[in-house]
């Protein structure tokens, strides 16, 4: 997974909360690989109707189709654990997602996807959508400072520390867990000891 | 002395491997679930030359795609069960494949098999997985990356959530269910009203609930937002598990039994929330709009956006439209189309048998699925006879798995029809495009069915067990 650091492109705005991840991608689609691109499945029920895009969407505007950012209200991306949300996102082309909350699930996924959830305060978040509602706006991220700039807008986002970092790095766990890996083998064994009941009976 | 603990801390603390300098905990992974839907991390561990390093602690179900009449409905998705197979069978992981008498929905299986026990950690790629907190567990639903990682290590990072503690006091009313408990506080506190807290479920009408019931109020913590549902472990607990094929016997019984009577929260325990509710105002509840929260009593009427919260109004317009309602109108007496009766949530023993016992002696208006929620609770509702229930009152009895509850089988409510469901989301598109899910107990479903429109099931319990 490559990292990043800044990005600056179009953001379209989604003007709803709670946008759950059955919407963002529904279930019919997950399970087609993923190297054919789940992009096309991005909120597809809310953006097709009978295969045909329907018009309005902000999504299937042109200008969407350059989009790097998304804009939401709070609790987006709730529910199913299903990390295709994230992957219909990235495929898409967005690179951050902003809104006041997120479903920890969906936001652990996207930082493990270099999809960073950008948390801004209500106001913030209703001052981009009324930006985005006019047409698409530029956005400016850069993941080492505290703000993101709309024009001339400065608008303060929160991200934990160590995803602020793995998205930079494009750290993967699997490889940070490698060097706690003596650390692990002494915990099983004297965890054997300790809970013996633990470890898996036969079963019948 | 230690300082109090709550019983999140407790198992918490005995799963540390290492502490990160920002606070995140490199814990152990007791069990690891994994179904259909795990393909991709299989993927990665392919990709990466990896090995499961524990296969003895994981276990591969088939649920989510599994057909429930005949064969997969497609080829893709007799693909995704065969590619679970292949990858237990590769990695040397028990698998409870289509026709195993132990397969079933994960979260059914893992807790009837013992699986699930009081004091461990537990994963699954499968947000629903919330569930096994009801025995006393910190489980909780990862994406497919953590499952990769879990797979090649055993071990998962993460933060310590806030504690909530939901006390429900008092007793429930007749006709009231766990599903009621679980729907009403959802509507109470929101959708997101428990995001990054584990869940502590207490108070006397907890205590009275059968385990079954537990697990259905533990699987609904993720509708609440929260990380994990959990409920300490007694009697009940022990009792449900004692005998179960996966459960320790002989002296490591009596060593866990002693483990787990240490785990409950003391008594100074510190929560970081607290809410309290009286179970007594509890009432038969059921959704009317597109998300968990969207949850009322039945003698309720539909929400007027207009009359609603600024930040309310907009949603509740949408829903509305999408679920095909009129502001104002009562619930019930809404039409509905077909009936769903399964899932995780609600396709456990004593789900059927409060179902059964609205409908015998009754025929369905509408027609309606019954999937059991393993092969095992297929097997003993048939001994019981209520199979013949659900059948004589109209119903179609299947096999057991996801099915309706997420449409991925094939198994789906048609455009724009209305289902009367005991499963956990009524989200746009859930049970299928164009689907409206109405979300309610067991007991609710099938006094639905017997009408053909949203009812008190209340009236219809007059001289019946409930």
């Amino acid at each position: 997974m490559s990292g990043w650091r800044t990005h600056s492109g179009p953001a379209v705005g989604l003007d709803q909360h709670g946008i759950d991840t059955d919407q963002l991608i529904p279930a019919r689609f997950m399970s087609t690989p993923r190297t054919e691109g789940y992009g096309r499945f991005l909120l597809h029920d809310q953006r097709f109707e009978e295969g045909r895009p329907i018009p309005g969407h902000p999504l299937n505007t042109a200008d969407a189709e350059d989009a790097r950012f998304l804009i939401a209200r709070r609790d987006f991306g709730v529910g199913s654990s299903r990390e295709a949300a994230v992957y219909a996102l990235v495929d898409f082309g967005i690179r951050a997602v902003i809104a006041p909350s997120f479903g920890d699930i969906f936001a652990a996924n996207a930082v493990n996807n270099a999809l960073a959830p950008l948390r801004v305060s209500e106001a913030a978040a209703e001052s981009l959508l009324s930006l985005t509602g006019t047409g698409a706006t530029e956005l400016h991220v850069d993941l080492t400072a505290t703000h993101m700039n709309a024009g001339q807008e400065k608008i303060a986002f929160a991200l934990d520390d160590h995803w602020r970092t793995k998205i930079i790095n494009g750290w993967d766990d699997i490889d940070l867990t490698g060097k706690h890996q003596g650390a692990i083998a002494a915990y099983r064994e004297a965890d054997m000891v300790r809970r013996p009941w633990a470890v898996v009976a036969r079963g019948a | 002395m230690t300082a109090p603990r709550t019983l999140y801390q407790k198992i918490w603390d005995a799963h540390v491997i290492h502490t990160r300098e920002d606070g995140a905990d490199l814990l152990w992974v007791d069990r690891h679930l994994v179904h259909e839907g795990s393909h991709h991390a299989f993927a990665r561990l392919a990709e990466r030359g990896l090995r499961v390093a524990e296969p003895g602690l994981t276990t591969g179900v088939a649920d989510h795609y599994v057909p429930t009449r005949g064969t997969p409905a497609s080829e893709a998705i007799g693909r995704m069960i065969a590619t679970l197979r292949e990858n237990c069978a590769r990695h040397g992981i028990r698998f409870f494949g289509q026709r195993d008498p132990r397969q079933g929905i994960v979260h059914v299986v893992g807790p009837e098999q013992g699986l699930t026990l009081p004091g461990l950690t537990m994963v699954c790629g499968d947000s629903h997985t919330s569930t096994h907190g009801a025995l006393g567990a910190i489980a909780f639903g990862i994406g497919a990356t953590e499952v990769a990682h879990v797979l090649a290590t055993q071990t998962i990072w993460q933060k310590p959530a806030r504690s909530l503690r939901l006390t429900f006091d008092g007793a429930l009313g007749p006709g009231i269910t766990a599903k009621d408990m679980a729907l009403h506080w959802i509507a109470r506190l929101g959708s997101g009203g428990a995001q990054g807290h584990a869940v502590e479920y207490a108070g006397s009408a907890v205590r009275a609930l059968s385990m079954e019931g537990r697990l259905t109020l533990c699987n609904l913590s993720i509708e609440g937002g929260a990380r994990c549902g959990m409920v300490a472990p007694d009697d009940t607990t022990f009792a449900y598990l004692e005998g179960r094929s996966f459960v320790p016997d002989g002296p490591h019984w009596e060593a866990a039994r002693e483990a787990w009577s240490d785990l409950p929260s003391d008594a100074d325990a510190a929560f970081d929330r607290d809410v309290t509710i009286d179970a007594a105002e509890i009432e038969p509840t059921v959704t009317w709009g597109t998300s968990p929260e969207d949850a009322l009593p039945i003698g309720a009427t539909v929400p007027d956006p207009d009359r609603a919260a600024t930040d309310r109004r907009d949603h509740i317009a949408r829903a509305l439209d999408y679920m095909g309602l009129s502001a104002g109108r009562p619930l019930s007496g809404t039409p509905i189309d077909q009936v769903f009766i399964g899932s995780c949530t609600n396709a456990r023993i004593e789900d059927l048998r409060e179902a059964a016992s609205v409908l015998a002696g009754r025929v369905a208006k509408v027609p309606g699925l019954v999937s059991p929620g393993s092969a095992l609770v297929k097997q003993v509702a048939e001994q019981e006879g209520l199979d013949r229930v659900f059948r004589d009152a109209g119903l179609t009895w299947v096999e057991a798995g996801c099915s309706m509850c997420v449409g991925m089988n094939g198994d789906i409510v048609p455009p724009g029809k209305r289902c009367a469901s005991t499963t956990n989301r009524n989200f746009r598109g859930r049970q299928g495009p164009g689907a409206r899910t109405h979300l309610m107990s067991p007991a609710m479903v099938a006094a639905a069915a017997v009408t053909g429109e949203l009812t008190d099931v209340r009236f219809l319990l007059t001289g019946r067990a409930a």
